[in-house]
């Protein structure tokens, strides 16, 4: 019996682990693209929301305290809490990918989504919450007044671009570049970091749509009775899928939301 | 060994933590701490992460063979980031003068 429980957590890390690579490819994309164009990323990610991130990261670690307290019942035998707390888990989810769905419809309306029609720097910029009941009503779907402001200079850390471009050693330039090429460069770069920032919460997200669904059955298979005491390495396993999702995402907010706000 | 089972009142401490850390990261975000935003920034998380992985994903009372899986893969990690860092970091130095 031990072995078998061993056997299965050990499994499940080894799936773990090639997550752990794919999305460390990721990571290491961010790291050396950051360390390129350090200028375009801290101005890219001071147009996101940090508090749409921080709302959501406690989002996120409320529904691992969730799910391992659905382990904890699990353990204890207990199917009606089981399924309690794994739908709290999902709901939880849903949460966080309804404030994605948010920021990701202003990423649009601001023209910074990579693959559409990018314009840098910012055309238009939606007023992001900056109280907790702003959070609430644009939560359930009521902008605040003024959605669309002008674009407000504080968006781009002032003169950012030519403080840092001037220095860049990977062209082996020295002395300024040309005030209209650094501005192209820094649309491109800025661009990238929106790549990055894309492709990284969105297949975050998609980690969460899949871990999303499998709770659901379980809930359903728990409902049924399916789990007791002696059987519910299903729900022991996914409890660690999920909190491996979550914490994929406590060094995305950091690295995406959070290192260059202070510029 | 029967199946170790965390407490529920050790699960509730180590949210409780972890919102903490996030309030924490975020308020070390607005103070400028020019170059050592990032390196407090991580620390913070590299905590955060190493909490989930201990209590809420058991690792603390797995068997060492699990703990052994667990670290090998952050190693990978670790050197796939630095070797390339070797690289990336190394490049300048042949162009740039300062």
């Amino acid at each position: 019996m031990e072995q078998q429980r061993e056997a299965g957590t050990l499994g499940m890390w080894w799936f773990l682990l090639t997550e752990i690579m794919f999305f460390g490819g990721m990571f290491l994309a961010y790291t050396i693209y950051r360390h390129l164009y350090f200028d375009a990323f801290a101005a890219g990610s001071n147009v996101l929301s940090i508090w749409w991130g921080a709302f959501n990261t406690a989002v996120l670690i409320a529904s691992s305290l969730t799910m391992a307290l659905a382990v904890y019942h699990a353990q204890m035998g207990n199917s009606k809490k089981i399924v309690f707390f794994l739908l709290f888990t999902v709901v939880l989810g849903l949460v966080f990918l309804r404030v994605k769905y948010i920021e990701y419809s202003d990423k649009f309306e601001e023209h910074v989504f990579p693959a559409g029609d990018f314009r840098w720097p910012l055309a238009e910029h939606p007023t992001a919450p900056s109280n907790v009941g702003q959070l609430l009503t644009m939560f359930i779907g009521i902008p605040p007044a003024g959605h669309t402001a002008e674009a407000p200079q504080q968006a781009l850390p002032a003169n950012i671009d030519t403080k840092y471009s001037d220095k860049s050693p990977y062209l082996g330039i020295s002395g300024a570049i040309p005030e209209e090429v650094s501005k192209m460069g820094m649309a491109g770069h800025v661009r990238m970091y929106f790549w990055l920032y894309f492709v990284m919460t969105g297949f975050h997200a998609l980690h969460m749509i899949i871990g999303i669904g499998i709770l659901l059955v379980l809930a359903f298979q728990a409902w049924k009775g399916k789990f007791s005491k002696e059987y519910h390495s299903y729900i022991e396993l996914t409890g660690l899928y999920w909190h491996f999702v979550d914490i994929v995402w406590i060094f995305l907010f950091p690295l995406l939301y959070l290192v260059d706000r202070h510029l | 060994m029967s199946e170790h089972i965390v407490s529920k009142k050790t699960y509730y401490t180590i949210f409780f933590a972890l919102l903490v850390g996030t309030a924490l990261t975020v308020a070390a975000a607005f103070v400028n701490l020019h170059n050592f935003n990032i390196v407090v920034a991580l620390l913070i998380a590299a905590v955060k992460a190493t909490l989930v992985i201990l209590f809420f994903m058991h690792i603390k009372y797995s068997t060492r063979l699990t703990k052994l899986w667990v670290a090998v893969g952050f190693i990978w990690l670790f050197i796939m980031l630095s070797i390339t860092l070797t690289d990336y970091l190394s490049r300048a130095w042949l162009v740039y003068k300062p």
